[in-house]
């Protein structure tokens, strides 16, 4: 076991695990932030995206000791972002979600997205979006959510 | 709120549901709450007796005038915990926005009224619950009228209510949340208005999820998320083959591990496995790597894919038993050879992989339990806990947590993640346990839609349409050796098996259907659309075959062959041509159009695709769908259901969308093995179109599944001239 001291949405949280704990692990059971998802443990399906500096991250395979001093933001921090509450809002307003478990891994990469590429097209969607799995398949209105939100943020 | 805070909270409701009128005083539960959970009709000693419907488990008026409508199934992506209330709520003519839901616990009040058992399959939610629902909100009405006119001593027909307010003669009014009190010692009328069509306020209207705030911000708690004091993560190491038992185990290097409370063996449903204990769950999935442990893989049945499809095929030359028989059986050999058609199909196993990986908390205290489990089938799981703990059902206090996606494989017979989660907490006595199944042990543990062959033989008219066809279907029996067995399984042919052919809606004069179900050693089970999902494949794209070959429109060659009496269906696919005609009409070079239609579940379905080959792979560029649900309770629900159903249904067509063994052993592990519709894999766009309906609503859970793959291959066949028979889908050429 070792202490860590990490930078969670601007808030300095000390835990002690082992060293291979994967960060979504720690946020999900150490700091009992619940929003960043488990679904499959080998970044294949990106429920468990989070902000690594900036850098939408697969937290299910980034073990905790390499996480430093970067700044990490999860899901339950987002709408203090203009670009993440514009998205959330989209997703609410095209009534995005089902089961909603895929949806904060879908918003983070889709808020790193925007960020990134104000404008994105279908291809910039596919290729941003492309690793984040969602089983009930709501891509139809995630594409629409994304296309909306850019338009607000304009 | 946090799970214990919202445990304490539960316990304190359930106690003063005996009080139906003191819960006014406390915490204004107003309309009072679970009066005929037996549990606590067996505790206390003057408990109520339980009445059929009572409003009062299902609608909570709180003096803040917000309204809880309470669930009787799980929400797992479809919508009811949406939809049910506003069914209630439109009858109740409550104010929607002051309306919250929640999912109900394990009760008999809250069984499904056709199936009997508390559950979520068949496409039954709003099938099933549509009038329950009504009534009890027309009933909750009608008791607060009640209040409101012996306040103001005049007669209820004097009164009206709109949006949460009773409005009596001379300008007076009530809110509801003012009249509950009074409503709350109303009798329960037997019987209350419904109201015409006309007047609905809140039925067929596009209305918005009511949890999609909480699923966009990471507040929603899923099964998985639950977090309770003392609380301990248990991981279940599975046999390599099903049915295998543990020889020996060696755990020293996994309880080395720091955090590592409990190594222990438990008996499976067939077979044994060691369950790790320990603080968080990646010391007890470590602790689980480490494990040391020596099958005993003897005497079990060792599947393997290639080996089980030799058998399948030749069984499936030749007839099993009889699912139907129509008109006279012409041999195929009286028709030229150039009218006939032998297609052979094969569909593999597939995994339900639902989002949120498996999971069930149980905290066993010696006379009663408590369980928190993402459930589709709460009756029978909670069965199986109270078995498993030596309770009975009653002693076990069931949670319906939400769930991550389910698709079929929360509703298992055998209730196999509750009962390895029961043996784990009867161990650790007094201690919450939460039993994660990992992705792989997912993807590997079984319970797969079965992997089927079909055979189908056709004699082709001079008129260009099916004159004789015969049908063998192979594949594992869904619920042979179980309770369902004697529903669905008639002259040896599970229903489930033979949907979608025997039921077809296409007028086929000589018609044969048998089955065979060969007993293979792999745990199966329904997949979203169960039978739908290879049987609406075999026929849309022989259908479709049969078109090409009349050189008909494949559109005009359905309604010619559909029955008369195929109304439901017809209207689907009127509406779908009238509204892809545009499109389908103009296609960019190199894509191609493909049709299908299948009714499953009471709901009729036609879909057109525009489908080009981009990376070897079918792009799909655009669907049009017309649905015939009856009335659509929710237009904006079933919309999204269709639009993301066909995405779910892609994943028979995945390259990667097949589960296999090899000598007994499951060969994919993980999502990259086994792969479901990316965003790039699934439909562009998708446009539904509602055919117009008041009769009574039926399902859209399941009816979007089966008609993409169809559909898609079916444009593929009009690119590349191949008829693709067998899935998944591997590489295109072109």
């Amino acid at each position: 076991m070792e202490t860590y001291q990490l930078n969670v949405n601007g808030q300095r949280k000390q835990v002690k695990v082992d060293p291979s704990t994967p960060l979504l692990w720690v946020l999900r059971e150490e700091l009992k932030m619940t929003g960043t998802k488990y679904g499959c443990g080998i970044s294949a399906c990106g429920a468990c995206t989070v902000h690594v500096d900036g850098i939408a991250t697969r937290s299910c395979v980034v073990p905790v000791s390499l996480i430093g001093d970067r700044s990490i933001v999860t899901i339950e921090a987002i709408a203090a972002d203009p670009v993440g509450r514009a998205v959330q809002d989209a997703w609410v307003d095209k009534d995005v979600v089902q089961c909603g478990y895929c949806q904060s891994g879908q918003i983070m990469s889709a808020v790193a997205l925007l960020k990134a590429t104000p404008r994105p097209t279908d291809t910039n969607i596919e290729e941003s979006m492309g690793g984040n799995l969602c089983r009930c398949a709501t891509y139809v209105r995630i594409r629409e959510a994304i296309k909306s939100a850019s338009q607000q943020l304009k | 709120m946090p799970a214990a805070t919202r445990l304490e909270k539960r316990s304190q409701i359930d106690r003063r549901g005996f009080l139906r009128v003191s819960t006014s005083a406390a915490g204004g539960l107003l309309v009072s709450l679970y009066l005929d959970l037996p549990a606590f009709a067996e505790e206390g000693n003057q408990a109520p007796r339980a009445r059929v419907y009572p409003p009062d488990a299902f609608v909570n008026v709180r003096p803040d005038g917000k309204i809880l409508i309470t669930v009787n199934r799980l929400e797992f992506g479809q919508g009811v915990q949406t939809s049910l209330p506003m069914i209630l709520a439109d009858e109740m003519d409550a104010d929607w926005s002051q309306v919250i839901a929640e999912l109900a616990p394990a009760a008999d009040v809250y069984k499904d009224p056709v199936f009997g058992i508390q559950m979520v399959g068949g496409s039954g939610s709003i099938a099933h619950s549509f009038q329950q629902y009504r009534e009890l909100g027309a009933k909750t009405r009608a008791m607060l009228i009640a209040a409101a006119a012996d306040r103001w001593h005049v007669s209820p027909e004097q009164c009206r209510t709109e949006n949460s307010v009773v409005y009596g003669p001379g300008n007076r009014l009530a809110r509801y949340a003012e009249l509950a009190q009074d409503a709350a010692r109303k009798p329960v009328p037997d019987k209350a208005r419904l109201k015409n069509p006309s007047e609905f306020r809140l039925i067929g209207k596009k209305i918005r999820r009511l949890d999609s705030r909480p699923k966009c911000d990471g507040s929603q708690k899923f099964g998985l998320d639950l977090d309770l004091p003392g609380m301990k993560i248990a991981v279940v190491a599975h046999p390599p083959v099903f049915g295998g038992r543990v020889k020996s185990l060696d755990d020293k290097d996994a309880r080395a591990l720091d955090g590592v409370r409990e190594v222990f063996e438990i008996p499976l449903t067939k077979g044994s496995g060691v369950a790790v204990v320990a603080d968080r769950f990646w010391t007890a999935k470590q602790a689980r790597d480490r494990l040391k442990i020596d099958w005993d893989l003897s005497g079990i049945e060792h599947p393997d894919s290639s080996q089980l499809w030799a058998r399948y095929r030749g069984l499936a030359r030749t007839t099993g038993n009889v699912a139907v028989t129509r008109g006279d059986q012409k041999p195929l050999e009286s028709f030229p050879l150039s009218s006939r058609i032998i297609a052979e199909y094969e569909f593999p196993y597939l995994a339900h992989t639902p989002m949120e990986p498996l999971n069930a908390t149980v905290q066993f205290n010696g006379d009663r339990a408590e369980a928190w489990v993402p459930s589709q089938f709460q009756t029978m799981d909670q069965m199986a806990i109270a078995q498993m703990l030596g309770l009975k059902p009653e002693q076990v206090t069931f949670h319906t947590e939400f769930a991550g996606g389910g698709f079929g494989r929360r509703a298992v017979i055998d209730s196999h993640v509750p009962r390895e989660a029961a043996l784990i907490a009867k161990r650790l006595r007094g201690t919450p346990v939460k039993l994660i199944w990992t992705r792989e042990d997912d993807v590997q543990g079984g319970y797969y839609r079965p992997m089927h062959a079909h055979r189908v033989e056709i004699g082709i008219g001079s008129d260009g349409m099916p004159a004789a066809w015969g049908h063998v279907i192979v594949g594992q029996s869904l619920v042979a050796g179980t309770p369902f067995a004697a529903l669905m399984i008639r002259n040896g042919v599970d229903a489930s098996t033979v949907e979608g052919v025997a039921d077809t809606n296409y007028n086929i004069p000589n018609f044969h259907v048998s089955a065979h179900h060969p007993t293979v050693n792999v745990p199966v089970l329904w997949w979203r659309s169960v039978g739908n999902t290879h049987t609406a494949f075999v026929m849309e794209t022989l259908i479709d075959e049969l078109a090409t070959r009349a050189k008909m429109d494949p559109i005009t060659y359905r309604r010619k062959l559909l029955k008369p009496e195929a109304t439901k269906l017809r209207a689907a696919l009127d509406l779908m041509d009238e509204k892809s005609s545009a499109w389908r009409s103009k296609l960019p070079k190199g894509h191609a159009v493909g049709i299908s239609c299948h009714e499953c579940f009471g709901t009729a379905v036609a879909c057109a695709v525009d489908v080009s080959i981009e990376n070897k792979r079918p792009k799909i560029h655009r669907a049009t769908v017309a649905v015939n649900c009856g009335l659509a309770v929710n237009p904006l629900s079933v919309e999204s259901q269709f639009q993301a159903g066909l995405g779910f249904g892609v994943t028979q067509l995945m390259a990667n969308g097949a589960i296999t063994l090899k000598d007994g052993r499951v060969e994919q592990r993980n999502f990259d093995g086994y792969t479901p519709p990316y965003i790039v894999d699934a439909p562009v766009d998708v446009d539904v179109h509602i055919v117009p309906s008041t009769d009574a609503p039926t399902g859209c859970g399941e009816p979007p599944v089966p008609v993409i793959s169809p559909a898609v291959v079916n444009a593929l066949a009009r690119l590349t001239g191949k008829r693709y028979r067998s899935l998944p889908l591997t590489s295109l050429a072109g």
